[in-house]
Formats: structure tokens, C-alpha cells, sequence
């Protein structure tokens, strides 16, 4: 056994004999009664909270991803031959344009595909009758902004009068703002139950430091330290908030499951995509940490707080 | 006696004391105690006794004056060493002040836990104590549990167990049968002899006698007097207690 060892196990040997001794002090398990379910409560929800905000993260990343340097130019035309004419010609100055990764004009059966599930394709259904525009699909080498776009403009409009030049984000900027509202709200519900669990362990602190006053002065009496004192109450706090924390994280990642299961049987893409990574859940396992650290540092500020006020 | 016995523990300058707005319960009060000495607080009831001890044992500041313990002013000690003091000091509470939950041993070994002192050395010294008071045979037992005699007897050995520098007890032997009482006031009488000054508040004159070479102070109506000349200086010359063996030694 090597020095550093035997150093180790004498140091666990006198924590745990501290530990030990301390915890015989007060009562332990009858401090905080149902703390632990209040606890698990706090952080199941933080965690469904958590796990929306970060899928909706996802999909804002996964969405942004998707249209970044994105540009839709659509050829509105009633004439068919026309409106292909003047996207042929568009499409030929795009591909001379300085700046453009990708022109692509969208084939008609990826136009039929666009539209199906509006106006059909069964027997019968007259497609053609609908002037549907000619889309070209571009992608820019940089990001699109305002003095991009009006260029772009310009040199559409040269060859096809009719066209429309959007960029892709556009489209998508209310959905973003709607994700990005939703991710503060569930920062804010993280917020308000990190305040809750606060002031719960506060309530809870207090209120064993007046069923244990008695003992609590006994012990002052006989030289005991504010910071033992509080070491007792922390632990006690420490092992209701693990188990509550452990408890909290089951339940929230089996709702978020169940939440997940049901989103991706929606089918659609936006959705799809606000899986949850590794490293999501690896913040959502800290979840419970965090929680019995909060309820820790509460307790302890609490209870010395507390007796600073005794003699 | 050598030069040592006259090391001043306490000393109290025109101590005042009331409780909120109400009228001093302690007035003026002024004396010193030297280490190694066996001093009795008498006086009626309501007289103060207990409120002095109070500001003997550091639960109560004083409303004025000056009080230095153990050559420090204790009135403007920091809050964060007033443990260090009282682990100097054993106190025997009138009403006992056991905690419920523990058994008469942890109840006991509570000063010695708080100490710090490793479990390995608290056994023998606890058991020691619990078989010297005459409880070696209850010491698993809750003081729920124990009559009033059998709870006095583990609060006074709580208060010795840690050999303080001064031994601090209201009416200790209140509670217990005569017998009881001589052998309690034995053992203060042992742990004096090792040099722990003791201070019992009483108005039982039978112990008082106990103990001849003790020095008397009275307490009336909150004034303190001086029968035995226990206050002068230099101090009265005592002759040596009888010898009795401390649990331990």
C-alpha cells in the first residue's frame, strides 16, 4: 500500500467518523419530511423544461441550417411557355453571377410533389389548369442580406420581369421568432423553479432550525460551531435533494420521452429535427447536480444565516 | 497553595443585567474567580443565581460592565470564537437540557463529538463517567426514559467529561437523594482538585458544608455580597480538598 493510499483511506476514515458523529447531533431523515417529493417535483419539471427549450433549439439550429444562403426566385407567369422561357433565361445569368454556390431550376415533378398535398394528382385532377410558378433554388456562398438580395433583383428582372426574388430565412422569420420566444419561456420556468426550490429549502431550513432549537442551543452551549451546525442541516438537505433530484430526472426524461414519441409520429421535418443530442443530455443529467448543490447552498446560507442571530 | 491558584478565570466589573425594558435583575456586580477554586452562589429564589451563571457560561451578554474571562473581555469577543470558550467551560442547566433523541451515552459523549475528539477516544472516558454517576448500566437509554435524578446525574457528567477550566452548575444536586448528592459533589470536588474551578449555585446549606474550604458568594434582590471574603484580593488561602478519584485519572 503505497503512502498516498493509506493517506487516502485516513482521510475517508476521519471524514466518515466526522460525518458519523455529526449526524447523530440531530435528528437525521426527519428534517425536511417530504422534501424530497417537492424536490423531485421541481426538477422533473425543470428537466421537461430543459429538454423543450433545447429541442426547440435544435430545430431553429436544424431550420436556420437549412435556409442559410438560401434564395427562391419564382417565375409568376399565367403562360406556361413564357413563364419557362424567362426561367431558363434567369437561370442562365444567375449561373454568370459572382456569389452564387448553386442555381437550380425545380423540376416540375418536384413542383407536383410541392403542391400534392393541396390540389392532388389523381386522375382528374387538373394540375396544369393552376398557373404554379417556376421556382429556381439558390444558394449564395455567403450569408443573404438586404444589398444581395436587391442585386439579385436587378439581375433577374432583366430577363424574366415576372420574377419574385425571396430569400429562404424570410419565410421561416415568424416560426424563428415564435422558437426563439418559446426557448426564453422555458428559460424563464427554469428560472422560476430554481427561485421555487429556493425558497422551499429556505421554508424547510427554517422551519427544522425551530424544531431542533432546543438541541441546536444545547449544542452552541457546549461549543459547537455555526459551521457544524450548518454541516448537519446540508447534509440532510443534500441527501433529500439526491434523492428527489434522481427521482425528478426519471420522471422528466420518461414524460420528455413519451412527448418525443408522440412529436416524431407528426412526421414533420421541422419536428424531426429537435432531437435530442448527447450533449443534451448530458445537460439534462447535470440537471439534478445542480439541484442538490442549489439546495445545499441554500440550506447552509439559510441555517448560518439563522444562528448568526443567536448568541 | 502555589502562585498558580491565584490565575484569574473571571472577573466581573460592575455587571449589570435586565431583560428587554425591564428592571436589572443583576446590579453592579463586581468580583473575580481564581483558577483551581470551589466557589458556592447562594441566595433565594429570584435572587439572579441563574442569570449570573447565564453571563458565567456566555449565554447572555451583560446590559453594562465588564466582564473578562480567561484574560479576554468577553463582552466584545468575536461571535466566532465564543465556542472556543465555552468547550472551556462545563455547565449543568437546571432543567438538565439533555437532548431527547440521544441515548445517556451520546448525551454524554456530545461534548467530546463536538470537540472533535476521534470516536475511539470517547468510549472508555463516556463509560467511565456513566459507571462513576451510577448509570453505567442505562447508558442506552433515551432521558425520556430516565427519572429526574438519573437525568441530573448524565447532565453533570456531560459537563465534566471534557475536564473544563471551569465547571458551571445550577442547583446540580436538586434532583437527587443526599447520598447522590455527597458522591456528585465528590466528583466536582475531584475535578476541582485537577485544577478545574467550579462554580455551583445553591441554597442547599447541607452541601454547602460539604465542602468547608468552599468560598461563598450571595446574591440578593440582584446585589452580590461577600460572607466568606471569597471576593477580596488577594484571595482567602484554602486548605487542600479531600482526595477522590476522577473517572479517568
Amino acid at each position: 500500500m503505497t503512502i498516498l493510499q493509506t493517506f487516502g483511506q485516513s482521510l475517508r476514515g476521519e471524514w466518515r467518523e466526522r460525518n458519523g458523529a455529526e449526524s447523530r447531533l440531530l435528528p437525521q431523515g426527519k428534517l425536511s419530511g417530504p422534501m424530497p417529493w417537492v424536490i423531485a417535483i421541481m426538477i422533473g419539471l425543470t428537466v421537461l423544461a430543459t429538454t423543450s427549450g433545447l429541442a426547440l433549439r435544435n430545430t431553429a439550429r436544424a431550420a436556420n441550417a437549412d435556409v442559410k444562403g438560401g434564395v427562391t426566385v419564382q417565375i409568376v407567369h399565367g403562360a406556361p411557355r413564357e413563364r419557362d422561357r424567362q426561367a431558363r433565361s434567369a437561370l442562365a445569368a444567375l449561373e454568370l453571377a459572382p456569389g452564387i454556390a448553386s442555381a437550380r431550376l425545380v423540376p416540375q415533378h418536384e413542383l407536383d410533389a410541392l403542391v400534392e398535398p393541396w390540389l392532388g394528382t389523381a386522375v382528374g385532377d387538373d394540375v396544369n389548369a393552376l398557373p404554379v410558378p417556376a421556382l429556381i433554388d439558390l444558394r449564395l456562398t455567403g450569408p443573404v442580406d438586404q444589398a444581395r438580395l436587391d442585386s439579385l433583383r436587378a439581375l433577374v428582372r432583366q430577363k424574366a420581369p415576372a420574377a419574385r426574388v425571396d430569400a429562404q430565412a424570410s419565410w421561416l422569420a415568424p416560426v424563428f421568432k415564435a422558437i426563439s420566444g418559446l426557448q426564453w419561456l422555458a428559460a424563464g420556468l427554469i428560472g422560476l423553479l430554481a427561485f421555487a426550490t429556493v425558497a422551499t429549502v429556505l421554508l424547510a431550513s427554517r422551519n427544522a432550525l425551530g424544531n431542533h432549537r432546543g438541541t441546536i442551543e444545547i449544542v452552541h452551549m457546549l461549543g459547537g460551531t455555526d459551521k457544524q451546525i450548518a454541516r448537519i442541516f446540508q447534509r440532510s438537505m443534500a441527501i433529500d435533494a439526491a434523492a428527489g433530484g434522481v427521482g425528478g430526472l426519471l420522471l422528466g426524461v420518461v414524460a420528455t420521452s413519451l412527448l418525443g414519441r408522440q412529436f416524431s409520429a407528426l412526421g414533420s421535418g421541422m419536428i424531426g429535427s429537435a432531437d435530442l443530442g448527447w450533449g443534451d443530455w448530458l445537460i439534462v443529467c447535470c440537471i439534478p447536480i445542480g439541484g442538490v448543490l442549489l439546495a445545499v447552498v441554500t440550506a447552509r446560507l439559510s441555517v448560518l444565516g439563522a444562528l448568526r442571530r443567536m448568541l | 497553595m502555589s502562585q498558580q491558584d491565584d490565575v484569574e478565570i473571571v472577573h466581573f466589573d460592575n455587571v449589570g443585567l435586565r431583560y428587554g425594558t425591564g428592571k436589572e435583575v443583576l446590579t453592579d456586580v463586581s468580583f473575580t474567580l481564581y483558577s483551581g477554586r470551589f466557589y458556592f452562589l447562594t441566595g433565594a429564589s429570584g435572587a439572579g443565581k441563574t442569570s449570573m451563571l447565564k453571563l458565567l457560561y456566555l449565554a447572555q451578554r451583560p446590559s453594562r460592565g465588564l466582564i473578562r474571562m480567561f484574560g479576554t473581555d468577553a463582552i466584545t469577543l468575536p461571535r466566532d470564537r465564543l465556542p472556543g470558550f465555552r468547550r472551556r467551560l462545563g455547565v449543568v442547566f437546571q432543567d438538565f437540557r439533555l437532548v431527547p433523541h440521544l441515548s445517556a451515552f451520546d448525551n454524554v459523549a456530545l461534548p467530546l463529538r463536538v470537540a472533535g475528539v476521534p470516536e475511539r477516544d470517547i468510549v472508555k472516558p463516556v463509560t467511565d463517567m456513566l459507571d462513576w454517576v451510577g448509570l453505567g448500566d442505562r447508558s442506552t437509554a433515551r432521558p425520556a426514559t430516565l427519572s429526574g435524578g438519573e437525568q441530573q446525574r448524565v447532565a453533570i457528567a456531560r459537563a465534566v467529561i471534557g475536564r473544563p477550566d471551569m465547571l458551571v452548575a445550577d442547583e446540580p444536586t436538586g434532583n437527587v437523594d443526599p447520598e447522590m448528592a455527597v458522591k456528585l459533589l465528590r466528583l466536582f470536588e475531584a475535578l476541582n482538585r485537577l485544577g478545574t474551578t467550579v462554580v455551583v449555585a445553591t441554597h442547599d446549606v447541607h452541601l454547602i458544608r460539604q465542602v468547608p474550604e468552599s468560598l461563598i458568594m450571595r446574591l440578593d434582590k440582584g446585589r452580590l455580597s461577600d460572607p466568606t471574603g471569597a471576593l477580596r484580593y488577594p484571595p482567602r488561602r484554602v486548605s487542600a480538598p479531600a482526595r477522590v478519584e476522577f473517572p479517568g485519572t
